[in-house]
């Protein structure tokens, strides 16, 4: 998509555009290192220093630095303990994986000519794609064939269930195209209309400069607390959906 | 009309989606405002449900904003 869009300083799809770093080919396919895969890297080496050297002293009595990874941790244990109760434990460390790295990617996209992976389908798409194969696997190790019963509701009458099973088949495989979207779409069009009206500031007659000036500031800020959000929401819906697999309609 | 033409009002028409997702997304937070407001100590467990909410309703609208953008470039 990103590469049908003509590539110019005024474009506010130009920052989307994905550049080959390392060109390489392997069977035929295209697996150069970009500018993407750099930014998936340096938000791996940054989560992995801050996590380390922020547990290093492991003091009893946190730091300052210890404080901000403890409060991390236990903001997302907090988003498993409700969705999942006790038997979230096990899934822990895979949530906040995901939920660090978003957040990371995310905010890495913020700084001013920066690459926003998220922005990008493909990738938010194997991320659900992920959540979703996951969520599916754990719900048939654990209910066997059983695990079809969530397409069939308790207490719905009998003649409605050719019109309520063919729905909640179809929103359990939408899952995964929704819980993409979401992200990239968000991600996509903040950082464009951002864009947008920065080339207000260059085309606009001088005294009205401002204006977009003032916007693009304060819409940045909403673009962190977004960029925040997502992370949240998709951390609580992949939460959400192993809940559905692991505990199905019951409680 | 030309094919070139067609394709940009199509892209323009499925923004319409994006009307529903705002008024959902008003809906979710001004009844969570107004609930808030009368019952201020229930409010904040109810705070996950309400991004839940809030993220449902933005998909649908964004899913017509995915349309618009693979008629556009797909």
């Amino acid at each position: 998509m990103v590469n049908l869009v003509v590539a110019g300083a005024a474009d506010p799809m130009a920052q989307f555009a994905i550049k080959r770093i390392i060109p390489l080919e392997l069977f035929g396919y295209d697996i150069s290192f970009t500018n993407s895969s750099l930014f998936m890297v340096l938000a791996l080496v940054l989560i992995s220093v801050y996590l380390i050297a922020a547990m290093n002293s492991r003091a009893l009595v946190p730091g300052r630095l210890q404080s901000t990874a403890e409060s991390t941790y236990e903001f997302v244990a907090g988003i498993v303990r409700e969705n999942l109760g006790e038997d979230g434990k096990k899934f822990f460390p895979w949530v906040f994986t995901i939920f660090i790295f978003i957040l990371t990617l995310n905010m890495l996209g913020m700084i001013p000519g920066s690459f926003t992976v998220t922005s990008h389908i493909i990738v938010t798409f194997a991320l659900a794609a992920m959540v979703w194969v996951v969520a599916t696997i754990v719900g048939f190790v654990r209910h066997g064939t059983h695990y079809l019963k969530l397409f069939v509701p308790d207490g719905v009458p009998i003649w409605l269930m050719p019109l309520i099973v063919p729905i909640e088949i179809v929103s359990y495989l939408i899952r995964p195209i929704s819980l993409s979207v979401r992200l990239f779409a968000n991600m996509m069009a903040g950082h464009t209309m951002l864009k947008v009206f920065a080339g207000f500031a260059v085309s606009l007659p001088f005294v009205a400069k401002a204006l977009p000036v003032l916007f693009t500031a304060a819409f940045t800020g909403l673009e962190f607390l977004v960029s925040f959000l997502q992370a949240f929401i998709f951390t609580v819906l992949t939460c959400i959906y192993l809940n559905d697999a692991v505990h199905m309609h019951d409680h | 009309m030309e094919a070139e033409a067609a394709k940009f009002i199509g892209a323009g028409l499925a923004c319409f989606a994006l009307i529903g997702a705002g008024i959902g997304i008003g809906n979710i937070f001004g009844n969570y405002l107004s609930g808030a407001l009368r019952n201020p100590s229930a409010a904040p467990g109810q705070f996950t449900n309400l991004l839940i909410g809030f993220a449902l309703a933005e998909a649908t609208g964004l899913f017509g904003l995915l349309i618009a953008l693979i008629i556009l470039f797909g």
